[in-house]
């Protein structure tokens, strides 16, 4: 199970890291979140994905699930979805201002004109 | 035990909150935020007090015994920080008060430096990574708002690259907190720290450490500094103030934090690495502060140099150069908070940014000129001024473990800093007036007046160095024997 869920992982990153390297502002802040899901996982993962019953003492149980992971893995999910919000607001309100969502011609002072002539 | 460790993180966030519902009321947002930060002020002070009598604060939140529960833990350091923090914050407030226009000030301005002072002092206060994970996050989020409040052009660029490298940066932190986990079963600091100790600092847990360094460094702009000079400049100067003067430091401060407390076994790996990186930052910091024409941009190099010379001290991690880096990074806050101010000033004085456009303003603003000198003087290290006992220390430390390259780096900077700062000075302030302006001169003075706290507390720093040794090297004390901090946490 942990190397299926570790391939997947592997995928999330290379997929979610191809989309940062485009140009488009779009992909970029889709690579950024399919990168942040690869993490939630990778942090799933490494803390061994065994089954068992919920972390309550006192009920005669062998195994338990170790919560702490999925505590963070909920924390680390409220303050992502925060950012992707900000960042998806951010580049729509940048096309409306740069009229560009094209990361090379953010770059020089002269890029509304490049972006028009396109 | 004590809650008031909590304080300094909980002041900020109820300020904040409180402001979100004041935001059309601007003298009521003003007044409240400037007494939250002195408030905050005398708290950190409180807290100084008792860590010097009694030892290191903790706090178990919620009453869960260290290894379980999340804990706040204010030693020597974090508390010295704290209170740095404070003061920066405060007088930057008051300089908002004239320097930022009603428009930002009405749109949660003032919430939002509060909520990133509550993300600042929460990362120097916490004791556990995955917390530390999210102050970082609370601080970063305001700072994205922050950065790009007013919407210019120019601002949409910079924010664009500055969110999408800390967005990367922090994958990369949950990552390496996953790798920990996996590897020794805790996120305490102190757990962590006693966990390695106990196993030996393996092959994947240096690999661990270095991608911690990573992260922190994008962060301090420690070598992976390409983001900081643009995104530094692009807001207005109170904002670039509060950024130079706290969010590289808390970078900087988790750096010095972690490579003390946890990952202290493998200095032949980490700790050069460290170095070098210091050096090159040095290198390049230093001469980009010398080729740009831009204030902002030289004083940006001049924020990423410094974090620089910081980290040599790590990289040297005896007891002489912590001190150093101690003293240092609380100087250095307070100097880079009035450098971005005064140069804030010196712009809207001269309605431009390039130096080889302005001129003769030492005739019509004698007083903003000497602040800005002394200044100067004060990053570079001239003697009765702050920076100089914490260069000293450190260049005395690392030649004393014979690291010559190291000290002759430091001594380098010091030149390159010098000069790009005297340049400033001397396209800007002397010669002739370019042209005549007509400024708004009336707000200036009071402008001025915010800022001087500032000056004075470095002048301070620097003649009341002797008295205030003790407090540094009980800091250090604890970076260079990380068994005071791990016996504080587990104590009950």
């Amino acid at each position: 199970m942990e190397v299926i869920v570790a391939i997947i992982v592997g995928v999330l990153f290379a997929v979610g890291i191809y989309l940062i390297l485009t140009q488009d502002l779009l992909r970029i802040v889709l690579g950024t979140s399919l990168l942040t899901h690869a993490v939630h996982l990778l942090l799933l993962t490494m803390a061994m994905l065994k089954t068992g019953a919920a972390p309550l003492l006192d009920r005669g149980q062998e195994q338990f699930a170790d919560p702490l992971p999925q505590a963070l893995i909920l924390t680390s999910i409220v303050i992502n979805f925060g950012i992707t919000a900000f960042f998806l607001v951010l580049s729509y309100r940048a096309y409306q201002k740069l009229d560009t969502t094209n990361m090379d011609w953010l770059r020089s002072e002269s890029s509304r004109h490049r972006g028009h002539s396109r | 035990m004590n809650n008031w460790t909590a304080a300094p993180m909980l002041i900020p966030l109820f300020t904040a909150v409180i402001l979100i519902f004041l935001h059309n009321r601007l003298q009521l947002q003003r007044w409240i935020s400037l007494l939250s930060s002195l408030l905050n002020a005398a708290v950190a002070i409180f807290l100084l007090y008792r860590v010097r009598t009694e030892g290191i604060q903790t706090l178990n939140m919620s009453g869960w015994a260290p290894p379980y529960g999340i804990v706040l833990v204010a030693d020597m350091f974090a508390v010295l920080l704290v209170l740095a923090a404070s003061i920066v914050s405060a007088c930057c407030l008051l300089y908002s008060f004239r320097g930022i226009d009603e428009e930002r000030e009405r749109h949660y301005f003032y919430s939002l430096v509060h909520f990133m002072l509550a993300g600042v002092n929460g990362s120097f206060l916490t004791g556990d990574l995955f917390n530390l994970f999210v102050c970082f996050e609370l601080m970063l989020m305001s700072s994205y708002a922050l950065i790009v409040l007013g919407g210019t052009r120019r601002q949409f660029r910079e924010t664009l690259h500055y969110i999408l490298i800390n967005v990367l940066s922090s994958t990369l932190f949950v990552a390496s907190v996953a790798y920990l986990y996996g590897a020794t079963g805790t996120l305490n600091l102190a757990h962590l720290s006693l966990r390695i100790a106990e196993s030996g600092q393996s092959g994947p847990i240096t690999v661990v450490a270095a991608m911690l360094l990573v992260v922190f460094s994008v962060k301090a702009g420690l070598f992976l500094f390409f983001w900081l000079p643009g995104s530094y400049g692009a807001p207005p100067a109170a904002i670039s103030a509060l950024f130079g003067a706290l969010l590289t430091k808390v970078g900087m401060y988790a750096l010095i934090r972690s490579f003390t407390l946890i990952f202290y076994h493998e200095t032949a790996v980490t700790h050069t690495l460290i170095g070098i990186m210091g050096i090159a930052t040095i290198v390049l910091g230093g001469f980009g502060a010398v080729s740009q024409t831009n204030v902002n941009r030289i004083l940006g190099y001049n924020v990423i140099a410094s974090i620089g010379f910081v980290s040599l001290a790590l990289s040297v991690s005896n007891e002489d150069t912590l001190k150093g880096a101690v003293f240092y990074l609380v100087h250095d806050m307070i100097v880079k908070a009035l450098l971005f101010l005064l140069a804030g000033i010196l712009v809207a004085e001269t309605g431009t940014e390039r130096i080889n456009k302005m001129g003769g303003v030492l005739d019509h603003s004698p007083l903003l000129s000497w602040m800005f000198l002394i200044a100067s003087l004060a990053v570079v290290g001239i003697p009765p001024l702050g920076g100089f006992p914490g260069k000293l220390l450190i260049i005395q430390g690392s030649l004393e473990s014979g690291e010559y390259m190291i000290a002759a780096a430091g001594v380098l900077l010091s030149l390159l800093l010098l000069y790009s700062l005297i340049k400033i000075f001397i396209l800007g302030f002397w010669g002739k007036p370019r042209k005549p302006r007509e400024t708004n001169w009336k707000q200036h003075p009071k402008l001025l007046w915010s800022s001087a706290p500032l000056l004075l507390l470095i002048v301070l720093l620097g003649v009341f160095a002797e008295p205030a040794m003790p407090y540094v090297s009980r800091a250090a004390d604890i970076l260079s024997d990380p068994s005071i901090y791990i016996q504080a946490v587990f104590k009950e």
